[in-house]
């Protein structure tokens, strides 16, 4: 029986550990499965053993025991027919200084087989797609930073990957070349390529992705949709700035006010409470809101509270 | 990864390796050059003429000349491969690479190529020196041919060895200082070993770099201080334990997977 190419998980991982020699244990018994097509994060705090896990399935660190599968192809025995399906954007920049955008993307076609008149079309193309062009034949060194992390991205394409994964890939680089790289890397990933995402910028993962993982103490302690991990946040907070200054805090039922300075107060308040009776009983003191805004978002809300409490469990 | 692809990466690595000689010329290809000058200048041309005939025929000079293009083929095989995959573990560029389908072989054969390419791009510049000092004849082009390859070879992967293992700029100088030149000028490129008393004499025999030198000179002159069925020997057994060492390396990740 034959198994449609949608059916194998585009990664698969299933009790994957890592101790370093120094006796780190960096990853303790790791199982997860990223289907075909989807636009996954891979979240935690530093030193959670996200790296080691991208390390592993990049083939750039030897895993201790467990097992890790690219399209259904384990990388401990095949590892060659495993990364020819991979893109990796590392978090450190590491391309030669010395070297060319085109020449850097070019040879990395190269070690992947791509004869080179093909691989000069494909750095074209990518080259272009992240707005390098104009700077494909000036040596890397001389890149910004924002320039030298969309290399990063044109260079893991070379091969054009079934799986793409970016650590970091946004780290230091301003808003508008975040949004430009989000921008290209949905675009890949609508056209057919799997991407599993780590960031920091917790508001990027959520509005790009639509499963998530989040790893702590080489655990994953999270593993569901979007939807379904954003759906379980029941308490928000809210920042009120207001017209007149307040010099007494007013109490609202159901909503704990905290005041920031005489012009700003923050509402912290159940989801099910409406915001429309929170405004009327500020209205009734005497209070005018003028501004609102969420206090952080929600899955950064979230994401701070599984930390703290599974922090508190491993502290137990 | 099929043939064809292989090829494609094993090309790939050739190109990058030949681009950064002829880029950084200054410091690959200028360097040999004027320390070979000097040598002919002064062992050659001054201290040479006073020394006159090594071998019957053959004077001080030509007799040095095949010692000292091997010379400069060796430390040039060697110091390339340290420095060019040291600096991309250094600027950590050498997990393009590593991340690649890439099987181990093809990196390791990519970086030799570049070592002997280096090796034949010196050996040439300091023979055409030579030739402004003395004749050279090629009396057996295949034994010259051969022993540069495999000479290039065994000090390209001895070079990849003490890359691999390498934290910091510092251990890529320590050999070629305290090792490769003492070994070097030991080695049969300035002196016949047989006129050398018991036992330094005998203790030359365990140089490597005798029985290269003594080769190659034997393919431009014709003449020898070692058999040449022994040197070829020591040569290939050195090229099959050291390619041995360095693919084991590789494939465990010594130094470059954590």
């Amino acid at each position: 029986m034959s198994i449609s190419p949608s059916a194998v998980p585009a990664l698969e991982i299933e009790s994957l550990k890592k101790t370093y020699p120094n006796g780190v244990e960096a990853l303790k018994g790791v199982s997860l499965a990223v289907p075909a097509g989807d636009f996954y994060a891979l979240l935690g705090p530093n030193g959670a053993g996200k790296s080691t896990l991208i390390g592993i399935v990049s083939s750039l660190v030897n895993a201790t025991s467990g097992e890790a599968r690219v399209f259904g192809v384990p990388i401990r025995t095949r590892r060659s027919e495993a990364m020819q399906m991979l893109g990796l954007v590392p978090q450190e920049i590491n391309f030669n200084m010395f070297e060319q955008p085109f020449q850097i993307c070019v040879n990395q076609a190269g070690f992947y087989g791509v004869p080179r008149n093909i691989a000069a079309e494909r750095a074209e193309k990518y080259l272009k797609q992240l707005a390098l062009w104009d700077k494909a034949f000036e040596v890397a060194r001389t890149l910004s930073g924002g320039m030298k992390r969309r290399l990063l991205i044109a260079r893991a394409m070379m091969n054009e990957p079934r799986l793409l994964i970016l650590d970091e890939p946004t780290a230091g680089v301003d808003i508008e070349i975040r949004r430009s790289m989000w921008k290209f890397i949905q675009g890949i990933n609508a056209a057919g390529t799997t991407v599993i995402l780590t960031t920091h910028y917790l508001e990027e993962a959520e509005q790009l992705c639509r499963n998530i993982a989040i790893i702590d103490h080489g655990r994953i302690i999270v593993d569901t949709a979007m939807k379904s991990l954003l759906g379980k946040l029941d308490v928000e907070t809210f920042v009120l700035d207001l017209t007149n200054a307040c010099a007494e805090l007013p109490t609202v039922e159901g909503v704990k006010l905290t005041r920031i300075d005489d012009h700003t107060l923050e509402a912290e308040m159940s989801r099910a409470h409406d915001l429309n009776s929170l405004f009327a009983a500020l209205s009734a003191r005497g209070v005018t809101v003028t501004s609102m805004r969420n206090k952080a978002n929600r899955l950064e809300e979230l994401f701070v509270r599984l930390i703290e409490t599974n922090d508190a469990k491993e502290a137990a | 990864m099929n043939a064809e692809a292989t090829l494609t990466a094993l090309g790939t690595i050739v190109r990058r390796e030949v681009t950064r000689i002829l880029r950084i010329w200054s410091q690959t290809l200028l360097p040999p050059a004027i320390t070979a000058t000097l040598y002919f200048i002064i062992f050659g041309s001054l201290i040479g003429r006073r020394i006159g005939e090594i071998a019957p025929g053959i004077s001080y000079i030509e007799y040095i000349a095949p010692g000292l293009i091997m010379m400069s083929v060796i430390q040039n095989a060697y110091g390339n491969i340290t420095s060019s995959f040291f600096g991309a573990k250094f600027q950590r560029f050498v997990e393009e690479m590593l991340v690649s389908p890439m099987p181990s072989w093809t990196i390791l054969a990519g970086y030799i190529s570049g070592a002997v390419l280096r090796g034949f791009m010196v050996g040439v510049i300091v023979l055409v020196i030579s030739l402004f000092f003395t004749k050279i004849h090629l009396y057996h082009p295949f034994v010259t041919l051969s022993t540069f390859v495999l000479a290039a070879t065994i000090f390209g992967l001895l070079g990849f060895i003490n890359a691999i293992y390498a934290r910091k700029f510092d251990d890529i100088a320590i050999i070629p200082t305290f090792v490769l030149t003492p070994l070097t000028y030991l080695g049969g490129v300035f002196y016949n070993v047989a006129q050398l008393p018991t036992p330094w004499k005998e203790i030359s025999f365990a140089n490597p770099i005798l029985y290269m030198v003594s080769a190659f000179r034997y393919g431009l002159l014709g003449v020898s201080d070692i058999d040449l069925g022994w040197a070829y020997a020591v040569m290939v057994a050195f090229v099959v334990v050291f390619g041995a060492i360095c693919l084991n390396l590789l494939q465990r990740g010594v130094g470059l997977r954590s």
